[in-house]
């Protein structure tokens, strides 16, 4: 039972407060970007590649001007002139605005047409006429780093191969003894296939450049304003586009999962041509170029190997990746982890030499590399640890949930330091396995599979007990482009007790509105009813890095509490000259200030706030308002204990999940109704790419399945009930012990599932299986098992 | 060429001049200028666009507008009454059934198509009800739990507790 410091009135930490955001959202009344309307718009569509690789010889836009109604067709030629055609990358590489002679990937934006109507600028995008000199692409990242691969970013001076970088950390030596010395090594290799978030609302803007205020108003699907503000300024300063002649606004963003991070080449053209033509330009993506041309997730290939003793006790783990960026590194990771947070790797268990590698490589694919509800690489990393603690579990003869237990780190061992750098802040693991053992009746599950074996039929339990690593991040370690990674917290009190604050992050779902003040609730007892949250103009909002990775209540959301415990704090100097007693003479709960001894003689907060304004004691300054930036002293590290059961269809090779128990940690919750509404949403983000999501390109570069006909997001069919529940494990170093959770449920639940399908089937010979697990690609590997040829 | 249609939103009589290419989903949304009704595809996969066209739910992302002539279209906007929100309106808040809110009017005028037809349908029925409906954010449970939540309140039987079973 989560225990609550305040009343259901104020609704401050722990009570499931219903969200303040649904009332427009249930009502049509939301506004999304493709909802804002300004006069004199002008419609941007764009021209794609239909290749993956190739020269453009001519671009001709005759016809397309012809058609009345165009306005302007856009090249990179024209962009060139300005300087405009090229834009760094999150990650200081560099990505096309549009191209001058190459095209890089299949539904690469080539130029854009403005027209006065959405349907005149589809037309004249199909009366565009481009004339391409085809070449071979390098669609596998193997081959491109073969020394005759041709050289892709040929661009970039003195470039003479497609290796973008190299990446390691651990104990190389220590790691290779243990390896050479142990009783037992697993090894295998998995890839883990690129995906794309596919949030329901696409990409899209709308850029408002006004030429006599020489300012640019920008709504956007972003789910980080104030950088993107920055980007802006970086790319567009030398024109004119100052910082402070930008304002970002993210309207209401209809779904991110990190896909509305980066910088699309669309949002820089629409800005150019505003700015070009004084007119408001709005551009909205179709599905099927969401889907093929934005940022994708993944697309790792990984060799892992695990080495233990022959009981059971894992010693050292070893990975070696191959990372396939596409043609640009595009991802949103902080500028010193190229991979991300992958060196979470070493799992829940407590072991001590571990070594894990990675090289990027350039492909003719569009641009990879960000997000899929989790930017920083912790999901291949999970995926990764948690498939071969079940190989090593079955290589030594051991039940999966009784080797994870002897291998945890204990409780009491934290704060824990990690064979690759990671402070482990807190966590008990074994009580969150038990909890889902409990829950989901393990041993009784145990007893039926060998039951069902007998009839010929397949039953598998799948575990995973991942521990996450979220809220970047401390400065010293943690920037994007040089900008620390703090975020910030504004609030500012009106004389009757009422509020308004506003944050630096970008709610794209997660109910913001509803959590951020249910936390200022908790710290200054203002009902949370009575605090208005605001996010997502730049002009109004404390810089922030914004909302991803799940670093919303690790840092913004410290940032509320401290800035909250300011004002209290000049709430508690007023009352102790209102009341006339000293400081120390004072305690608070939540709404008030009394006296010690004597709780009679009190007052409450919103007194307090009206006295800020009409009776404040002399020499302190007037108002009730207080801004805080928070630079996190650590990252937080959620944990989870997930139980997965399987059926596999003997003859069809139909896979069912039967059940999923996901028992999370996520420190104090803020609030338990939209912690698990988290949980579910991630968990169907979890069973697509282990079951459904893969992006298929075939070898000329064609992207096979870009649309939502053929791109398998689950539906409430393919998505299982949830069942859900928590353990509390506070972050210590948090001002509210809260961790994040947005992601943990797409980082744990894969592997569960996939263990769950391969303990099915093990019994046949079958060791792994690669992701996603469809009825096809099993029933080839138990074909090759001989298991249909022994049944025909 | 315009053609001229009327049709019913919401109760209120329209007309309208329309290409004979226009979609149902941008003479609601640009012409009428109710932006409930959201673009998710172009497929009619996502459902985001789904209104009721005489009582009957349909992606609108795929609809000519010009076959709507004469018809009576409901869209979310037209979902509250007088009275206050419809049941599922309601149970949509109160079970937590969104998150980012851009499939949920979708969503809940295909639900209420379904609880006409079939006033008591059990978990599977409705999961097979809402297949059409793509949702990125919340794993469905408590779309169904709304549902079932809104099935209740329309035949005034007791209400399903809408506390979290999170523990």
């Amino acid at each position: 039972m989560i225990k609550c410091k305040t009343s259901k009135e104020i609704g401050g930490m722990g009570h499931s407060k219903k969200r303040k955001e649904d009332a427009r959202f249930i009502q049509g009344k939301g506004n999304y970007v493709d909802d804002v309307k300004l006069p004199g718009m002008l419609y941007m569509d764009i021209v794609r590649s239909p290749y993956a690789y190739a020269k453009i010889k001519n671009i001709d836009a005759t016809k397309a001007l012809e058609i009345p109604g165009v306005i302007a067709v856009v090249t990179g030629k024209d962009l060139e002139k300005y300087n405009l055609h090229w834009m760094p990358t999150l990650m200081s590489d560099t990505q096309m605005v549009l191209p001058t002679d190459t095209v890089m990937y299949q539904a690469q934006e080539v130029a854009a047409v403005i027209a006065t109507d959405r349907y005149i600028a589809r037309d004249g995008k199909e009366a565009v006429m481009v004339d391409y000199e085809p070449m071979d692409p390098v669609m596998d990242p193997f081959e491109a780093l073969n020394p005759d691969a041709p050289v892709l970013r040929s661009d970039k001076e003195g470039k003479t191969d497609n290796h973008i970088w190299n990446w390691k950390v651990g104990d190389k030596e220590k790691t290779e003894e243990i390896f050479s010395n142990a009783d037992v090594v697993v090894k295998q290799q998995m890839h883990i296939p690129r995906i794309h978030v596919a949030s329901i609302e696409t990409c899209g803007c709308v850029a408002s450049y006004d030429k006599v205020e020489n300012h640019l108003t920008m709504y956007m699907t972003t789910q980080a304003p104030h950088a993107i503000r920055t980007v802006i300024a970086l790319v567009a300063g030398h024109v004119g586009l100052t910082e402070e002649k930008i304002r970002v606004i993210s309207p209401d963003i209809g779904g991110g999962f990190g896909g509305k991070v980066p910088v699309y080449p669309g949002y820089v053209i629409a800005i150019a041509v505003s700015f070009l033509t004084g007119a408001p330009i709005k551009w909205i993506e179709d599905r099927s170029e969401n889907l093929q041309a934005d940022s994708f997730a993944r697309d790792y290939h990984i060799t892992a190997e695990m080495a233990g003793t022959s009981d059971g006790k894992i010693q050292a783990t070893r990975f070696k990746v191959l990372a396939d960026h596409g043609y640009t590194d595009a991802s949103a990771n902080p500028s010193k982890f190229p991979t991300g947070l992958f060196s979470i790797g070493t799992g829940s268990y407590d072991y001590g030499a571990a070594y894990m590698e990675a090289d990027a490589v350039y492909t003719n694919k569009p641009p990879g590399g960000v997000a899929y509800r989790c930017s920083f690489r912790v999901t291949e990393a999970v995926h990764a640890i948690e498939r071969m603690t079940d190989m090593f579990a079955r290589k030594v003869g051991k039940d999966p949930a009784q080797l994870r237990m002897e291998n945890f780190i204990k409780k009491e061992d934290f704060p824990w330091a990690s064979p690759t750098g990671w402070s482990y802040d807190s966590g008990d693991y074994h009580a969150g396995l038990q909890k889902a053992m409990d829950a989901i009746g393990y041993d009784d599950l145990r007893k039926e599979q060998l039951e069902l074996r007998k009839e010929g039929k397949f039953l598998g339990i799948g575990i995973s007990t991942f521990t996450e690593v979220v809220g970047a991040g401390p400065a010293q370690d943690f920037d994007i482009l040089g900008i620390k990674m703090f975020d910030s917290a504004e609030i500012r009190v009106h004389p009757t007790g009422k509020a308004i604050a506003r944050f630096g992050t970008k709610s794209q779902g997660q109910g913001h509105e509803t959590t951020y003040a249910q936390i200022i609730a908790e710290e200054l007892g203002i009902p949370m009813e009575h605090i208005q949250i605001e996010e997502g103009d730049t002009d109004t909002a404390p810089y922030g890095l914004g909302t991803y990775a799940s670093r919303s209540t690790p840092t913004a959301g410290a940032a509320a509490a401290m800035a909250a415990r300011k004002l209290r704090d000049k709430a508690k100097k007023i009352a102790a000259f209102l009341m006339e007693v000293s400081e120390e003479d004072l305690d608070w709960e939540p709404g008030k200030f009394f006296v010690k001894g004597a709780p009679e003689k009190s007052k409450t907060i919103q007194e307090l706030i009206f006295a800020a304004y009409t009776n404040h004691p002399p020499g302190m300054e007037g108002g009730f308002e207080a801004v805080h930036y928070y630079d996190p002293p650590n990252l937080t590290f959620p944990s989870g204990a997930y139980i997965c059961v399987a059926e596999v269809d003997a003859e069809t090779c139909d896979i069912k999940v039967r059940r999923f128990v996901a028992i999370d940690d996520c420190g104090n919750i803020i609030n338990p109704m939209i912690v698990q509404g988290q949980v579910h949403g991630g968990l169907t983000q979890g069973i697509a790419p282990a079951m459904y999501e893969e992006l298929i390109y075939d070898k000329a570069g064609n992207i096979l399945n870009g649309t939502f006909m053929d791109y398998l997001v689950p539906t409430a069919v393919e998505s299982p009930s949830w069942e859900t529940g928590h353990t509390i494990t506070p972050a210590p170093h948090h001002p509210i012990g809260a961790k994040g959770v947005g992601e943990s449920p797409t980082v744990g639940a894969p592997p569960a599932i996939v263990n769950a399908i391969v303990d099915a089937v093990s019994h046949l010979g079958i060791k792994h299986l690669e992701i996603p697990v469809t009825p096809f690609k099993l029933y080839k590997e138990l074909k090759a098992v001989g298991y249909f040829n022994e049944t025909a | 060429m315009a053609i001229d249609i009327k049709l019913k939103v919401n109760g209120t009589e329209h007309s309208a001049t329309v290409e004979p290419r226009t979609l149902l989903v941008h003479l609601i949304r640009e012409n009428l200028s109710m932006t409930g009704t959201h673009i998710g595809c172009d497929t009619s996969s996502c459902g985001a666009c789904t209104v009721l066209i005489d009582g009957k739910s349909a992606k609108s992302c795929t609809i000519l507008a010009v076959q709507a002539n004469g018809k009576e279209i409901t869209t979310v906007e037209g979902m509250a009454t007088a009275e206050g929100l419809h049941p599922l309106q309601e149970g949509f808040h109160l079970n937590h059934a969104l998150h980012c809110g851009f499939c949920t009017p979708g969503m809940m005028l295909r639900a209420v198509e379904l609880l006409e037809k079939n006033p008591n349908p059990t978990e599977e029925e409705i999961r097979w009800g809402i297949a059409g409906n793509l949702c990125r954010c919340t794993g469905y449970n408590n779309i169904v739990k709304a549902i079932q939540w809104a099935s209740a309140k329309m035949q005034d039987k007791e209400l399903p507790s809408t506390e979290p079973e999170f523990v």
